[in-house]
């Protein structure tokens, strides 16, 4: 009885030191350059943003010149990409806006977080061309985008400090997920 | 019985029913033309490339098309590849083949051509051991064999649709082996602040997914097989990732990268569902129980009446369907179909309900309820949820998952009960 008591704390002692090390030893260790050049998420607090800086005017030029508005328009909007500025006024609230171009699916006006805008132009613009810009050229886009949303004032600088701290209009106001765990419902009691 | 039994006798035409003649003789019965070297039946000549990977018959012509419907072509002008649907009026059984299984890409892109030998896949963040695996290492550990359906968000039936593919083909389902995510989240070692992982492409636009990390602990596995072979370039070769029962956004394709992390990293995919009303997003997540008839389904004409089997797909995120019912009536009686086979999770389930039309006009709907319990709800169900005035091709907030019907007129014909 005594023994087996033993055993049974050994095990409660024992299994979350054995849930932590490896099984099967297969795969190898990354080296943290590896790491480093591979992750390109750019998370709400903005921790992986490299270092470098841009500027609302800086982003108009190169919006032209990177061929952003062959594709958005030449504000962002009326051409065949997804438009990136709304064709309604500032008094008009994220949600009352309807979907579509002029609507709130337009990432740099609706984005909780000025930290997806950055990810998204770094990661997938220009078209056929992703991934070629500098980190001066994506902070200087982002800050053009979000100043023709009225965002940020066309002065201001973003980096990797003042980039994560940008207010988006949509502040607080958008739906979380409800918490998953296996066999969960969509909804409870939808569609009785 | 009879067929059979011709082909090794000698007078094969004897005695026999012409449709038994027809699969007796293709067996190499003897010829009843003059010229005895002349084959009775067509035949189909051995090549090369038949013998090594073979190939339907040329009578069955069914194929995937563009979705929706004139919408972006696949491919377009530059061959991309952007939504692509299955032809699920022609399925039989619960396995897409490979070929017809649907396709999407985030916003069309070209299909990545990816060298197994150089592919490999990191996982790093909240974790004791970041590591990478190559191809070669994931085969190594142990694995799952599961059928699991993916559906897009964009599956969505309206009254233009002529037919089931038009209107469902966005859903197809497989037999996916690979190895459980939760196997190499444990050989990382999670930290006890990892709530979220986010899984990413190595397409070109690394369309990049926020899911969590409890879904990836119970049920995730990245795919090296596909339906007993490699999966397909146009599924995620060499690598993807399954989220059984999520939005097919989700199953990430040409895995490269999971991320582990504390929150929700608001990626630009995870932006595409952001919803005000906590209801909607829910409903934009996890897909509902679903069913549609496939046969008869909207395009095929009914030859006359009697009897047919009515044939249909369920599947739902929450789990395996636990029953299908199909009403032949427009929805005022509901009948207990038959389930084919024992239904999976998270895969489609084929059900039959014995039918004999009577040759009037007629309404046929099938829906379904999964093992937690949720049904398959009508468009007035939903409607009423949101307290919304009910009209036809009213559209339900977050993923479709609305009873279909299908019209049947007095001449046979077949067609989408919701134009």
């Amino acid at each position: 009885m005594g023994s087996l008591r033993f055993a049974a704390i050994v095990l409660l002692l024992g299994s979350p030191a054995l849930a932590q090390s490896p099984t099967y030893g297969v795969g190898r260790t990354p080296t943290p350059d590896e790491i480093r050049a591979l992750d390109i998420s750019i998370g709400p607090t903005g921790e992986e943003l490299p270092p470098g800086r841009g500027t609302a005017k800086e982003g108009a030029t190169l919006f032209q010149q990177k061929g952003c508005a062959g594709c958005h328009g030449k504000a962002g909007i009326g051409a065949i990409a997804p438009a990136l500025q709304s064709n309604k006024g500032q008094d008009v609230p994220i949600w009352g806006r309807g979907r579509g171009a002029s609507g709130w699916m337009i990432l740099p006006l609706t984005a909780p977080f000025a930290t997806t805008v950055w990810d998204f132009i770094h990661r997938g613009m220009p078209l056929g061309k992703e991934g070629s810009l500098t980190a001066d050229e994506v902070y200087a886009l982002t800050a053009y985008l979000l100043y023709v949303n009225k965002v940020i004032p066309e002065d201001q600088v973003l980096d990797k400090e003042s980039l994560p701290k940008v207010k988006m209009p949509i502040g607080d106001d958008y739906a979380r997920l409800p918490e998953w765990k296996h066999g969960t419902r969509r909804l409870q009691g939808y569609p009785y | 019985m009879a067929g059979g039994l011709a082909a090794l006798g000698p007078t094969p035409a004897l005695g026999q029913a012409p449709e038994h003649e027809a699969s007796g003789m293709a067996m190499g019965g003897q010829s009843p033309a003059s010229d005895p070297a002349a084959p009775a039946t067509p035949m189909i000549k051995g090549t090369k490339d038949l013998i090594e990977y073979g190939q339907r018959s040329h009578f069955v012509t069914s194929v995937r098309i563009a979705h929706p419907m004139g919408g972006r072509p696949s491919p377009d002008m530059f061959g991309m590849t952007f939504h692509v649907a299955s032809p699920l009026q022609d399925s039989v059984g619960v396995v897409t083949p490979s070929s017809l299984h649907y396709v999407a890409t985030t916003r069309g892109s070209y299909v990545p051509d990816i060298d197994p030998k150089q592919h490999t896949m990191t996982i790093h963040g909240l974790v004791d051991r970041p590591l990478t695996f190559t191809m070669e290492d994931l085969k190594r550990l142990p694995s799952v064999t599961r059928l699991h359906f993916i559906e897009c968000a964009g599956n969505r039936h309206n009254g233009r649709q002529k037919n089931v593919q038009e209107s469902h083909g966005m859903t197809s389902c497989a037999e996916w082996t690979g190895v459980l995510l939760s196997t190499l989240l444990k050989e990382c070692g999670l930290k006890s602040s990892a709530t979220w992982f986010v899984a990413e492409g190595a397409e070109e636009v690394k369309g990049a997914s926020s899911m969590p990390i409890a879904k990836a602990m119970d049920d995730c596995l990245v795919a090296y097989g596909m339906n007993g072979e490699a999966v397909r370039p146009q599924n995620g070769y060499p690598l993807r990732l399954m989220a059984p029962g999520y939005e097919g956004i989700f199953h990430t394709k040409w895995l490269r990268r999971i991320k582990i992390v504390d929150r929700y990293y608001m990626n630009y995919n995870d932006f595409g569902h952001l919803e005000r009303k906590p209801e909607e997003a829910a409903l934009a997540f996890q897909i509902g129980p679903k069913s549609v008839i496939t046969h008869p389904s909207g395009g095929q004409q009914l030859p006359g009446r009697g009897f047919y089997e009515i044939k249909g797909l369920a599947w739902s995120g929450g789990g395996a369907i636990r029953s299908v019912e199909v009403s032949t009536d427009g929805g005022r009686k509901w009948n207990r179909a038959q389930i084919k086979a024992t239904p999976q999770r998270m895969a489609h389930t084929r059900f039959g309900y014995p039918w004999n039309w009577d040759g009037n006009e007629t309404e046929i709907l099938s829906r379904c309820i999964d093992e937690i319990g949720q049904q398959q709800p009508t468009r007035e169900q939903v409607a009423k949820y949101w307290n919304v005035p009910f009209e036809r091709n009213y559209r339900v907030p977050g993923l479709d998952n609305s009873v279909m019907p299908w019209r049947i007129a007095r001449d046979g014909t077949v067609t989408n009960g919701l134009a």
